[in-house]
């Protein structure tokens, strides 16, 4: 690798395009964002305007924040987040596994099948999902053949959980099989070999080996789910609203921006918190690395 | 457990083992289910209900002659074009920097252009929609006329993907033998035409894969559009998200059997390159 003093013009060239949209189109963005979850509505002659502020008037945003309700939100985005990661490594984990130990020529074919759905736009299956669950959708015209009554699906929090894992599934699929591929099959062998039961090599052999690939596919899921708020909002009701919700509702109807950066700044510090986390267990793990 | 297994399924023969291979079967059963539903509803005679009717191709053409859909349909198509041209040539270039040099602070500045990638889609959305606001360029791009309208949502659409470019583009330089790019300099070549002639042939893999990857990533992206979009904009997934709203008729069924026809296409355009096309040391 050269210095970039040895060849400055060059460096110069290359770097400016990326460096200065990044600047100006994401990072001074996001210091707006900042300021503006320090200031408030400013009052004009007493009224509170609509779209002029008070700049860095200070905490009150988040102070708000710390309220049941918000609360109570962010546990739920965090549990229901949680619950469809979990989901997605008790299902992705087999599948990913199975993948691997398919004969080589089906193994492209197989991880295309999985993961095709997930290039296809997320509003067609969010779309797709609904009329599927609908009281009128395929599933509860199926039921009504063998005489079920139809079952009230949509609108309901089991939706929007199953509608994450729907959506995510391929996230912790990808990843999972990226380290199972790569693992030395031979391990396994020789664990078998030297008397240990199917169940002992999973869990002290192939797991421990295969971790990080586990880790980056619970990254993959989880921090895309913390901020949802297309699943819940077409899947859900207004009582299973999570956190992306509560910040849409600030930027539209409910109109109090200060606010909704306020929120969205907390959102990107447990992001934050969680690639932390991820990082310092990387610096730990010995495994096979995933990439 | 071993003494369980079906004669002829060996201990490492996971792939013949009757519950993996069901549950493969049955996750692709619910991952492909709601999508066949929506296609074969495009074919459906009469609107809503829920109900099939009979089998028609109306609403193809309905689809293709409502202004509304078809305008989202362009508009969709003219951002991921313009975004995925423009983000391939900034990822590149960022990627062929962070490949090459060595610099003060590079970690940080990696970090830096990382973060699109890592935070929530909707903290990028509204800051987005902030700055545009406060910088007055909603309003000055509002009334442009097609398509300078749809340059707030190309600006952010950039900004998310030329990250991504950059990752894929580095990790094919990665199998680069640097003794290519010093041959083409010892033998007299520019800068320049060493890039264009020795480096550009070298990554051509990378780039076509980085740019189906931010063609897709554009034509996907439903909440920075939603974010950004200006009062007279609507991409292809905002309409959707209207139209869910008031209640669908089967031709958005046909247009967006058309859209994952097209991005089918492109994915599986996408992986065949990437087969046929491994790093050649």
């Amino acid at each position: 690798m050269e210095d970039w003093k040895s060849n400055s013009r060059v460096f110069a060239t290359l770097a400016a395009p990326g460096t200065v949209w990044l600047l100006i189109f994401f990072l001074i963005p996001l210091g707006f964002l900042f300021v503006l979850s320090f200031s408030e509505k400013a009052l004009i002659d007493g009224q509170v305007s609509i779209n002029e502020y008070d700049y860095l008037t200070g905490f009150s945003n988040y102070i708000r924040s710390i309220n049941p309700d918000i609360i109570s939100i962010f546990i739920r985005t965090l549990w229901w987040s949680a619950l469809a990661t979990i989901a997605c490594l008790f299902v992705g984990y087999p599948i990913a596994f199975g993948i691997c130990f398919m004969p080589e020529k089906w193994r492209p074919l197989a991880l295309l099948l999985i993961v095709l759905p997930f290039w296809i736009n997320l509003l067609i299956r969010t779309y797709a999902l609904k009329t599927t669950l609908g009281t009128r959708g395929v599933i509860n015209t199926a039921l009504g053949w063998i005489g079920i009554e139809p079952i009230q699906m949509l609108s309901t929090t089991p939706a929007v959980i199953f509608g994450l894992v729907y959506v995510f599934l391929p996230f912790m699929i990808l990843p999972l099989y990226s380290t199972i591929e790569r693992l030395d099959k031979s391990y396994l062998e020789a664990s078998l070999d030297l008397g240990a039961s199917q169940r002992q090599t999973f869990f002290k052999v192939t797991l421990p080996l295969t971790m990080p690939g586990v880790v980056t596919g619970i990254i993959l899921v989880f921090i895309p789910c913390l901020g949802m708020f297309l699943i819940p909002d077409e899947l859900g009701n207004t009582r299973s609203w999570m956190i992306g919700n509560v910040i849409q509702a600030q930027f539209g109807a409910s109109n109090d921006w200060p606010f909704g950066s306020a929120l969205s700044f907390i959102l990107m510090l447990l992001t934050f918190l969680v690639l932390f986390m991820q990082w310092g267990f990387e610096r730990r793990s010995k495994g096979v690395k995933a990439t | 457990m071993a003494d369980r297994l079906r004669p002829g399924v060996g201990p490492l023969e996971f792939g013949k083992r009757r519950w993996l291979q069901s549950l493969f079967l049955a996750t692709l059963f619910v991952l492909y289910l709601p999508i066949f539903v929506l296609v074969a509803f495009s074919f459906n005679e009469q609107n809503r209900g829920g109900v099939w009717r009979g089998f028609t191709f109306e609403n193809y053409p309905k689809a293709w002659n409502n202004q509304s859909i078809f305008d989202a349909m362009v508009n969709s198509l003219s951002i991921a074009v313009i975004a995925t041209v423009v983000s391939t040539v900034i990822g590149t270039t960022v990627a062929v920097m962070l490949w090459r040099f060595r610099f003060p602070f590079k970690p940080a500045y990696e970090a830096a252009m990382g973060l699109p990638i890592v935070i929530p889609e909707i903290c990028m959305g509204v800051a987005m929609l902030m700055f545009f606001n406060a910088t007055g360029m909603t309003s000055l791009f509002t009334g442009t006329g097609w398509p300078l309208n749809l340059s707030t949502i190309i600006i952010a659409h950039i900004a998310f993907c030329f990250p991504f470019v950059a990752i894929v583009v580095r990790s094919r330089l990665v199998g680069f033998n640097k003794q290519l790019e010093e041959a083409s300099r010892d033998l007299g070549a520019s800068e320049w035409q060493t890039f264009t002639k020795v480096l550009v042939p070298f990554m051509q893999p990378g780039l076509v894969a980085g740019a189906l990857l931010a063609f897709t990533l554009s034509l996907d992206d439903f909440v920075i559009t939603f974010f950004t979009a200006g009062p007279e904009t609507v991409t292809f997934p905002v309409k959707i998200y209207s139209m869910v709203k008031t209640g669908v008729k089967y031709e958005v069924n046909a247009a967006s059997t058309v859209l994952i026809v097209i991005t089918i296409a492109a994915t599986v355009l996408a992986m065949k390159m990437q087969t046929s096309d491994k790093p050649g040391h």
